[in-house]
């Protein structure tokens, strides 16, 4: 079992606590001249995003959570799993619903994916940071408007929802941006 | 990570001008004072028992983590007032307020005590062009009840532990009090600390006397605090040789209980104070620190030629 000291622990030191895997984020000491020396670190859940504290008595010890996120390419969707395979070893591995949810609104196939894997499980999926989707369905915009202003909800092939200019119309191609969820510019027929 | 800029130095060179201007402003301040400046061994056949300092240890001794027994041995042999910038050396700080190995000022005023020191260290920071407001001054126990809610003297330890996040196992540390006292200081009390003006902190429990003298509860020592971050250490020094003896002697019971390192005391030192150290105050000032917030640098390796990644 591999550990790793408060006075080793760097932002992106993957650690883990009570089986459960973080990634520190910051990592701050603090020691009265004469006094007890601390760690207080700020750690990220590495399954639900959120972030925590944690006061740690310097030269104490954490499990060191094995994670490794690997570049992989989304399959499909068996309708319980969603399948990725490694480029290079052709190695697949499926994800369950709460590790893709967040993913799977924005992929449809071949894309290359960023998969979080602990313990060689999935545990989350990160998206290309830009995605070219179809317009599936949204109202019809208004004639004459080309500023873009105000703006309307489009749904994309893949289930997202993103607000796009008036003039933008179902059946178009658009690019996205999935770090902040929104439009970019129509991509073409 | 040791990237191709690794050679080059922590602080910028503008910073290093500043940083000689300082140690030249320090070293004129004390010249216009009479006070001597001396220069003792970093090398020791003995070292700190304290029980939250670690010291390096080599082949032929302890590398120092201060100079106060050698300085006090000398004022014991009739030096009278004398001050020191040195190197000092302490395991397992580093953060971006430590560094392992980083340069102190300290001095000793023959005939004064806590109170008319404070009074130079603020008189050193104003002529250094530090600061020029008058500093504050706090009680210890003022500076509990003011930010975290409590009398340190008077409340109980769950009450202590009740203020306080602490994720580690204290084990059996989980009972002393000064334990806890520290975690508060550290997380509540200290970063709120002289944000305005710098603060003296003083009255210390008489647990946390360190090499101070002990007044009923209180000890009288004291710690300049500025912008949330310890700048300085002060004791009217404890002079008597068979308390000194003893609190040395349950420090290092104490580290042998914790199962630490148990570094031989200065004998030298109760030999010197047993022929007699006069009445007098000392402080250690940690002149990166205060270089880093005189510049408004981000950290202490700001300060220094070459911080620990890369010394």
């Amino acid at each position: 079992m591999a550990t790793v000291s408060t006075n080793e622990m760097k932002s992106g030191t993957k650690v883990l606590i009570d089986g459960v895997p973080y990634a520190v984020i910051d990592n701050e000491y603090h020691k009265p001249g004469k006094g007890q020396a601390t760690n207080s670190i700020k750690i990220r859940n590495l399954k639900t995003g959120r972030v925590l504290e944690r006061t740690l008595k310097s030269g104490d010890t954490l499990e060191v959570a094995d994670i490794e996120e690997v570049e992989m390419q989304y399959l499909y969707n068996d309708g319980e799993f969603w399948h990725f395979m490694n480029p290079a070893s052709f190695e697949q591995i499926q994800a369950v619903q709460s590790a893709a949810e967040e993913a799977a609104k924005w992929i449809k196939g071949e894309e290359t994916c960023r998969v979080l894997l602990f313990n060689g499980v999935a545990i989350g999926v990160t998206p290309p940071n830009t995605v070219t989707l179809l317009i599936t369905e949204t109202d019809p915009g208004l004639r004459g408007d080309t500023s873009g202003g105000g703006g309307k909800p489009a749904t994309l092939e893949t289930g997202a929802v993103v607000r796009v200019p008036l003039f933008v119309q179902q059946g178009e191609m658009i690019k996205c941006d999935t770090r902040t969820g929104e439009y970019m510019s129509r991509a073409g027929k | 990570m040791k990237g191709e800029q690794h050679w080059r130095p922590s602080a910028t060179l503008e910073t290093l001008k500043a940083r000689a201007e300082l140690l030249s402003s320090v070293r004129a301040f004390f010249v216009a004072r009479n006070v001597l400046e001396v220069d003792t061994p970093i090398l020791s056949a003995n070292a700190t028992v304290d029980r939250h300092i670690e010291s390096f240890s080599t082949a032929n001794g302890w590398l120092q983590t201060s100079p106060e027994f050698a300085m006090k041995r000398l004022l014991c042999a009739g030096s009278g007032p004398i001050y020191q910038i040195c190197h000092v050396f302490r395991r397992e700080e580093s953060g971006r307020h430590h560094n392992s190995e980083f340069t102190m000022l300290e001095w000793y005023r023959p005939g004064y005590d806590h109170h008319r020191l404070m009074d130079e260290v603020e008189a050193l920071l104003h002529a250094v062009g530090a600061a020029s407001a008058r500093f504050e001054r706090l009680t210890y126990r003022d500076a509990f009840l003011r930010h975290a809610g409590l009398d340190p003297f008077e409340a109980t330890l769950e009450q202590l532990r009740s203020v306080v996040r602490f994720d580690s196992d204290a084990g059996a540390q989980a009972s002393e009090r000064d334990f806890w006292l520290d975690l508060i200081m550290s997380a509540k009390v200290g970063p709120r600390l002289g944000l305005d003006v710098p603060i003296f902190l003083h009255d210390f429990p008489a647990s946390q006397a360190a090499l101070s003298r002990i007044n009923g509860d209180i000890a009288e020592r004291f710690e300049l605090f500025w912008r949330g971050i310890e700048l300085a250490n002060g004791f009217h020094e404890l002079a008597d040789a068979d308390e000194q003896r003893r609190r040395f002697e349950a420090d290092q019971a104490w580290r042998k209980a914790q199962g630490q390192v148990v570094p031989p005391y200065d004998q030298n030192l109760i030999a010197a104070l047993e022929s007699g150290l006069p009445n007098c105050a000392g402080v250690a000032v940690g002149l990166d620190r205060l270089l880093m917030l005189m510049q408004q640098l981000p950290s202490v390796a700001a300060s220094m030629a070459f911080a620990g990644d890369r010394a």
